[in-house]
């Protein structure tokens, strides 16, 4: 971060460099990037810690000069690869930002259809040029994730001063469902909805289980997350496979046990 | 000298999504005048195709990252179209409100990040920081406000979590509305501020005749669904919607465009306001009348200025209908859903215009066909023939290519489109 010539900011007396920052976008809604500027409240705080170079989502100048890239979306055309190696090559630090770039997001739903279905469905016998969805990682090397749909914009700002001050980022290894027992929630299942609180990475303080909403996984699995009792809990409450499925596939972070239970490899 | 000038701009910023503006002009006499979308498809409406009912809310509402509180109750309500579930009163009214705090959060986003530093003559809202503090400052507290609302009644800002078929998973605490219901009179202050700055912005005066089309007001000013219109005269019932879009594919663009009666038709805040100009709240009226803005008006960047009148017309219902949640008593939050074959259809009118998923079902609840028309992919035929009639008489009066190059851009942000979402 040598390069940078922003003023310095300082922390705890320390000085801190500014680093050049870019956010970039392939397929995807483009939410992650707004919920950055979403975070009204703290949004100029942030802003201090930072220099946008590049957020064509919000300002007209742009720089391939930058340190940390956030690249949100999945990768679905050739062109999109190309950008993300280009990206890779401008970037020093390249953070993958939201479920489309971690895990490919809903938009990987479509890699369960044989493609050409795919685009015949939407435009008829015309050409349009489309390829799988893949997350970032099949294309470069990824140095940090963010997860979630949305990123949670609490989170992000963590995870953000730590990297711009140089500390190790750490993700949660424990599930959902821990957050939403802290936050003393009734549990889903005693209100009769389905939620992967028990399997899914941490870190969203249990968003979706404290507004009374099942956990649909976006966060991919917790570290040694247990798919055999997942399937379990989830047969005894009376759900169906294809719930269970439906949860599981909906954001791509769990598609190594899709694979399973279509195979009827998960006992 | 007569004017010879290339305009190429690549990926338009400050827009949602990826879209290049080309134009041509050779001695005067304008030779190409483009909007491409260059945008990735996504295929939601493939990928929906098996799922159960449950799925499409949720799914649906992740097409767009700004409108997924509209998203997913145009997705709601074509579930429960096609299943028969009329909402209740309450529900009724806790969605108005949730998606009148998207419309304002939305345009307040697009008026102040998006629009306004084209008129400042900056590349962002970034310089306006340090430079116009009080002008960012009140733009990130109507915006804060709205988002606040959104969270306490949708659970979440974005891609919402209480929403479903039948109503919602919780209710917001009436402690909360009532805090809110301050903060929504207080911010009507605000919004006075935010018209005295855009009659301070020369609007540009450009005029192409089009047609416009929404949801028809029934007394009301049209949100969630009912009828659809346009200024041509044509009318029809919720369940046509492919009667008013007419999608079809050009070679320049990865959206579909649109036509009705003409080549090409607009929809969004101007097209709400000139078929519904009468149902506006007062307060918006004068406003909107204060800029001279009345139906029907056929300048395109005056979309911008509709958004704020939009945003008075949503403030101000939004605290007459908290006071109307306050005075009732709260029922169940969630009605049962019995699935049932059949096709729905859902409209509602998002920020940037009117938007329609409709979806097919089996018997047992599974999508067999998806197909959502977006507000932006009506507009980007309208669009391109603005684009062609802005180069064309500018050419003809000999501006300056930086001109030309700047209102181009200017005109394409006035729809606010949101490209990504037209490609979904």
């Amino acid at each position: 971060m040598a390069e940078t010539t922003a003023r310095p900011k300082n922390f705890l007396g320390v000085p801190v460099a500014k680093p050049k920052v870019a956010f970039i976008e392939l397929s995807s809604c483009e939410g992650c990037q707004l919920q950055i500027v979403n975070n009204e409240a703290t949004l100029l705080d942030f802003l201090s810690l930072v220099q946008v170079v590049n957020f064509r989502e919000a300002m007209t100048e742009k720089s391939d000069d930058y340190d940390i890239a956030f690249v949100e979306g999945s990768v679905t055309r050739k062109d999109e690869a190309e950008k993300l190696r280009t990206v890779r090559n401008n970037a020093r630090v390249l953070v993958a930002l939201g479920s489309c770039a971690c895990f490919g997001g809903v938009n990987q739903l479509k890699n369960r259809f044989d493609l050409d279905w795919v685009k015949r469905e939407v435009y008829g016998n015309s050409f349009i040029d489309t390829d799988k969805a893949q997350p970032l990682e099949d294309f470069v090397h990824v140095d940090l994730r963010i997860y979630g749909c949305p990123i949670k914009k609490e989170e992000v700002e963590k995870i953000v001063t730590n990297l711009v001050i140089g500390r190790e980022v750490h993700h949660p290894r424990y599930p959902v469902c821990m957050e939403c027992k802290a936050n003393e929630n009734i549990c889903l299942y005693d209100l009769g909805e389905p939620c992967l609180g028990p399997i899914t990475r941490a870190g969203c303080d249990s968003w979706c289980p404290n507004n009374r909403a099942g956990c649909w996984g976006c966060r991919g699995p917790a570290d040694d997350a247990n798919m055999v009792q997942m399937r379990k809990i989830m047969t005894e409450q009376g759900f169906s496979d294809e719930t269970l499925i439906d949860r599981l596939e909906c954001f791509g972070g769990f598609k190594a046990c899709v694979d399973n239970i279509r195979k009827g490899q998960l006992k | 000298m007569k004017l010879t000038c290339n305009v190429d701009v690549h990926h338009l910023t400050r827009v949602e999504g990826h879209g290049n503006i080309k134009i041509r002009i050779q001695d005067g006499k304008l030779e190409e005048a483009r909007w491409e979308v260059v945008e990735t498809p996504r295929f939601f409406e493939a990928f929906l195709v098996g799922k159960k009912w449950d799925n499409a809310p949720w799914i649906c509402g992740r097409i767009c990252g700004i409108c997924s509180i509209g998203h997913t109750l145009a997705s709601i309500r074509a579930v429960e179209n096609a299943f028969g579930i009329v909402p209740t009163e309450q529900t009724r009214k806790l969605r108005l409100l949730l998606k009148h705090m998207e419309t304002l959060q939305s345009h307040i986003l697009h008026l102040y990040f998006l629009a306004a530093p084209d008129f400042a003559n900056v590349g962002s809202v970034f310089p306006l920081i340090e430079s116009a503090p009080d002008v960012v400052a009140r733009a990130a507290k109507i915006k804060l406000l709205a988002n606040d609302v959104c969270d306490c009644i949708g659970g979440r800002r974005m891609h919402p979590t209480r929403t479903v078929v039948g109503g919602f998973t919780m209710l917001p605490a009436k402690s909360e509305l009532v805090g809110h219901k301050d903060r929504l009179r207080e911010v009507m202050d605000d919004l006075i501020k935010t018209a005295d700055l855009f009659r301070s912005f020369a609007i540009p005066d450009f005029l192409r005749e089009t047609e416009f089309v929404s949801l028809k007001g029934n007394g009301d000013y049209p949100f969630i669904g009912g009828d659809l219109i346009s200024t041509d005269g044509v009318r029809k019932g919720e369940q046509q919607y492919r009667e008013m879009t007419n999608e079809y594919l050009v070679e320049q663009s990865t959206s579909k465009w649109s036509k009705l009666s003409r080549k090409s038709f607009a929809v969004g805040a101007l097209a709400r306001l000139n078929n519904n100009f009468e149902f506006l709240h007062e307060w918006a009226r004068e406003i909107s009348l204060s800029f001279g803005l009345r139906p029907v008006n056929h300048n395109p960047y005056m979309n911008n200025i509709a958004q704020l009148v939009e945003s008075v017309h949503v403030v101000a219902e939004s605290i007459a209908m908290i006071d109307e949640l306050l005075d009732s008593k709260f029922s169940e939050p969630r009605q049962h859903v019995v699935a049932k074959a059949g096709v729905g259809v859902g409209a509602v009118e998002v920020p940037r215009g009117i938007l329609y998923h409709s979806y097919e079902f089996d018997e047992t609840g599974h999508i067999i066909k998806c197909d959502c028309v977006i507000p932006t992919s009506q507009n980007h035929a309208n669009i391109q023939h603005d684009l062609q009639e802005l180069a064309a008489q500018y050419a003809k009066e000999g501006r300056k290519d930086r001109d030309i190059e700047l209102l181009a851009q200017m005109l394409v942000r006035a729809y606010d489109p949101c490209i990504s979402c037209s490609v979904h």
